[in-house]
């Protein structure tokens, strides 16, 4: 594995905390390691293991998905809904040999841009160790018989690289 | 050295073939049965849980899924040490033999009867299941389109589904039948008897009734002095879906009988590096290679060879035809293989009658169709005599019944080694030098083959319907000299 | 006039769909009447080379069946493409790669190994399968399986996706109805890339099972119940894939007292099924705190089986990392 491996994090985050969160971050200069690409989302709820799936099969070495503490989701209980999705997906994918390091879900609040920053440099550290996923789908074109799934807020990941 | 290739229609593109070297004289050197195909259920079925075996087998097979349903089920109970209900079994083995009924019918008068009826030198244009309609009249064509619908009925009455059953789980079934679907079950079965017989009779004026053809069976060509295998009830009968597997040797001996879980001291797969499928063997007797004899350990899964390993039949009616099959043919064991479709017809009518029987069995509507297992999961073995072979299925799980290791053994792999043996032999005696290879000497070799219905669906699969071949000639050189093909 | 052409061919299949096709019994007649049919192995000679022969685009309707196992299915998918019209995925092996398409979880090498080391395989020598393999008289071959399994639309272009394993015989019927009123002008074409013979619902729709919204505590195994035969499966707690599958069949196997197992396919408008069976799944559990969740997902024995059971190859992932090595 290459020295110089710069790993790629898709980041799915919750609008009304961690987004802040890690806005706050930004304006505060505190340094988070710049490898993580943040989607922003209306609530955690909102995630849809597909966007994971494609995130990883289109090239992205991890996955960081973020939300509300438990009880203070804006949509009251979608980000349990997150949860509950969150650990069958890790699950399925563990078993599709995806090391568990690559998928982290991370509660923040709005004003936890210190700690998040934190989490998002460890992961990091972490999956450059895991190294390269370099998920060779050959293509990622999907059936032509299954409409555009990825909405609005993940232009970006079509052109992860 | 000449070479010829024969790819049967249906793996003209990769689903089986047979190549023919010829010498410098222009006799066979040698012949190679290739099953090009490997799915890999042996390595993807472990890691899923034991109830889907019955679902996922399944699908080795579009020809016999019914075959696997069971097996997997016999096997996933084993694992569980669970006894199904008697209604459960019952209707098991009920369903089992609807499909036997469809399955039986098909081969007749699709694909093996029409050599007969028709005779083998028949413009292949006739030599088919239409050919066989004109030449014994329309109303028969409705009757078998009936038969076959007779027996999906109840496959799908029982199992769910048409093609791929869903409803055998570990200790029984998820559903049982109600008393209108006894009855129209037991009609159809009642009407499957009088078919069945229909059948026999017509083999016995067509074929019996002809010297060439019965000179043609107990000729030598299509000989082979093998061991015979097949599953027999407690009384030595003939049974499909249940009891101990009796191994019988060239001279109609039996050597023993095997429980599922023994099956392991009797039979072994031998590897040849050429092809994707195994050749099982006697492992008693050991693998001496593509021979005949006592000392060879390949043995015969067929119809013939369930007749062979048994003492009679189970039903009154295909007891009375057993007894005549052997009295015509001089005995037991029969070694011609073109018996085979005879034998195939005795089957077919004791499906009908042990349909009938089933279907008025006063347990067979009961609710009780399902135990739920109370043991740990482990291992175990199911067996079904498949139509095309004796079945095997053996799963070892973990203690939440997660498959960790798959071994089967299907039906027509069972057939690989004697019919490859079939096939040289065939070859031998017709491809000479000086003969020219035309399309009756394809049909001829072909004719080896065909008793055994070769299912690669199992290894990978070839429908019942007719199978014409391609042959290529090849010189020495590997130039094609001469091509024959049938239209 | 000559008649349009018709053609049907296996890959690497179980037969079930050429099974399923016959079945729609005297609907073949039809079939007959409307089409001049130019392959079809199950049916009638081959004719491979005369396929070859053909014109580009000279058959008109081909309906294919079978994953993408080997080089062979991969040749044959491309043959089939240049030389139809209408190139039709016909089943789940070919739209989504079906059962067999599980063998995404292992590599080659360790599907043909365990093949070839069973606990009654005699093989002493320890060869390793040749595809290409002199013998004494000369050279003989087979296929080389591609390293995943395939489906058709991952190799060549697909017009319209039948899903089904086998799909059910009356929709097939349909179908062929509707192409023979085609051509006699009396209907058009669906838009190319559609899934046609299907519902545009899920099975849960067909379902007749009642559905209560219920949350569950825990999920258990068919064989370990006697479910309720009025009430949903899922909100039994047995694992039922009704939620993410295409309707189309009628709901069959719940009908039956069994679980559907998804041999339908994704949903209409859904990219990647086991995605969406994911979501399914965790809306119906009851827990709040990651144990609690945990112990309820403890009960589902094969995640990964579970969710990816038919579309494993056809998935956003298409397979394991290891089948990738
Ligand atoms: S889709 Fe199902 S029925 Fe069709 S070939 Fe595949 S396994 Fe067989
Ligand atoms: S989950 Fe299964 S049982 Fe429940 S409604 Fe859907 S298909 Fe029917
Ligand atoms: S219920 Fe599900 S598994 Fe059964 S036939 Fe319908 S789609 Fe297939
Ligand atoms: S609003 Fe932040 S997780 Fe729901």
């Amino acid at each position: 594995m290459s020295e110089n491996f710069e790993p790629v994090i898709i980041g799915f985050t919750c609008n009304w905390c961690s987004y802040r969160a890690a806005d706050l971050a930004g304006t505060a200069r505190v340094k988070y390691a710049p490898n993580v690409r943040l989607i922003r989302m209306m609530c955690s709820g909102r995630l849809d293991p597909t966007f994971v799936m494609k995130a990883l099969s289109g090239g992205a070495d991890g996955v960081l998905i973020t939300g509300c503490h438990p009880g203070e989701c804006h949509y009251i209980e979608q980000n349990y809904k997150a949860l509950r999705r969150f650990i069958l997906l890790k699950r399925t994918l563990t078993q599709m040999g995806i090391e568990p390091g690559r998928i982290k879900l991370v509660w923040a609040s709005a004003a936890e841009g210190v700690r998040l920053a934190a989490e998002i440099t460890k992961m990091v550290e972490e999956v450059r160790a895991l190294g390269p996923l370099n998920w060779n789908s050959e293509q990622v074109s999907v059936s032509s018989n299954q409409s555009s799934v990825i909405s609005d807020q993940s232009p970006t990941l079509i052109t992860v690289h | 050295m000449q070479r010829l290739t024969i790819d049967p229609i249906t793996r003209l593109e990769g689903h089986g073939k047979i190549e023919i070297f010829l010498d410098e004289d222009g006799n066979v050197a040698n012949t190679y049965f290739q099953i090009p195909e490997l799915r890999g259920f042996e390595r993807f079925c472990v890691g899923r849980p034991v109830e889907e075996m019955p679902l996922l087998t399944n699908r080795i097979c579009g020809v016999c899924p019914e075959a696997h349903h069971m097996a997997a089920a016999k096997a996933a109970d084993a694992v569980y040490h669970v006894d199904p209900p008697p209604a459960a079994k019952k209707l098991r083995e009920l369903l089992y033999s609807g499909f036997y009924f469809t399955d039986h019918t098909t081969h007749f008068y699709a694909l093996g009867g029409p050599d007969f009826i028709m005779g083998p030198d028949a413009p292949v244009a006739e030599r088919n299941i239409l050919g066989v309609i004109h030449k014994v009249g329309l109303e028969i064509g409705g009757k078998v389109i009936q038969a076959r619908k007779y027996g999906h009925t109840i496959v799908e009455m029982i199992g769910g589904r048409k093609v791929h059953p869903c409803t055998s789980i570990p200790g029984g079934l998820t559903k049982g039948i109600t008393e209108e679907q006894r009855k129209e079950i037991e009609q159809m079965g009642r009407w499957g008897i009088e078919f069945a017989q229909f059948s026999i009779d017509l083999f016995n004026k067509i074929v019996l009734g002809n010297k060439a053809y019965v000179d043609l069976i107990i000729g030598d060509i299509y000989t082979h002095h093998t061991y015979y295998i097949g599953t027999v009830d407690e009384k030595n009968k003939v049974n499909f879906y249940d009891g101990k597997v009796s191994v019988v040797d060239p001279d109609g001996k039996r050597i023993g009988k095997y429980a599922a879980n023994e099956y392991t001291e009797w039979i072994a797969e031998h590897v040849e590096p050429w092809t994707y499928l195994k050749f099982p063997y006697l492992k008693k007797i050991g693998w001496k290679g593509f021979v005949d004899g006592k000392d060879s350990g390949v043995y015969c899964a067929t119809p013939l060879s369930r007749l062979n390993a048994a003492d009679g039949m189970a039903t009154p009616l295909a007891q009375e035809e057993y007894e005549k099959f052997y009295s015509t043919l001089g005995g037991k064991p029969v070694h011609q293989r073109l018996a085979t479709h005879w034998a195939r017809l005795i089957e077919l009518l004791y499906a009908a009658e042990r349909i009938v029987e089933l279907a008025t069995d006063p347990e067979i509507t009961s609710p009780n169709f399902h135990t739920i297992p109370t043991e740990k999961p482990t291992e175990g073995v199911g067996i079904v005599e498949a139509p095309r072979g004796t079945l095997t299925h053996h799963y070892w799980t973990d203690e939440r019944g997660v498959l960790t290791k798959v071994n089967l053994i299907v039906g027509t792999t069972n057939n690989y080694a004697p019919m490859s043996m079939s096939i040289k032999k065939a070859a031998e005696a017709f491809i000479k030098k000086g003969v020219v290879v035309n399309e009756g000497i394809l049909n001829r070799v072909e004719m080896a083959f065909r008793p055994y219905d070769p299912c690669f669906g199992c290894a990978t699969h070839s429908l019942p319907g007719q199978m014409p071949l391609q042959l290529t000639i090849r010189n020495a050189k590997g130039e094609v000299v001469e091509v024959v093909k049938r239209d | 006039m000559s008649k349009p052409k018709f053609a049907m061919y296996w890959a690497a299949s179980c037969g079930g769909c050429e099974i399923a096709v016959l079945n729609i019994h005297e609907k073949i007649l039809d079939v007959d009447a409307n089409f001049d049919v130019v392959f079809w192995p199950v049916a009638m000679d081959a004719k491979y080379k005369d396929v070859e022969a053909m014109d580009d685009e000279s058959i008109l309707l081909t309906l294919f069946n079978g994953g993408i196992r080997n080089d062979e299915n991969e040749k044959m998918a491309k043959l089939m493409r240049r030389k139809s019209k209408i190139l039709v995925s016909f089943g789940s092996c070919a739209c989504e790669g079906c059962i067999p398409g599980l063998a995404n979880f292992s590599n080659v090498d360790e599907i043909i190994d365990t093949a070839f080391h069973t606990l009654t395989t005699d093989n002493g020598s320890e060869f390793k399968l040749q595809t290409h393999y002199s013998v004494p008289e000369g050279e003989i071959h087979i296929p080389t399986l591609l390293p995943l399994l395939k489906t058709l639309d991952q190799v060549v272009k697909v017009d319209y996706y039948m899903p089904g394993c086998p799909p059910e015989s009356h929709q097939i019927a349909a179908v062929i109805d509707l192409v023979i009123q085609v051509l006699q002008g009396k209907a058009t074409l669906p838009s190319p890339g559609a899934t046609i013979g299907v519902g545009n619902s899920t099975v849960c729709d067909e379902c007749k099972r009642a559905r209560n919204e219920k949350k569950i505590k825990y999920f258990t195994r068919i064989q370990l119940t006697h479910p309720d035969p009025a009430l949903c499966l899922l909100e039994q707690g047995i694992p039922c894939n009704g939620p993410a599958t295409r309707s189309g069949c009628g709901a069959l196997c719940p009908a039956a007292g069994a679980q559907c197992i998804g041999c339908y396919g994704p949903a209409e408008g859904v990219m990647d099924y086991g995605s969406r069976l994911i979501s399914s799944f965790a809306s119906v559990i009851d827990g709040n705190t990651p144990e609690e969740i945990e112990k309820v997902i403890d009960g589902i024995a094969d995640p990964a089986g579970q969710f990816y059971r038919f579309s494993l190859a056809g998935s956003l992932l298409r397979g394991s990392k290891t089948a990738r090595s």
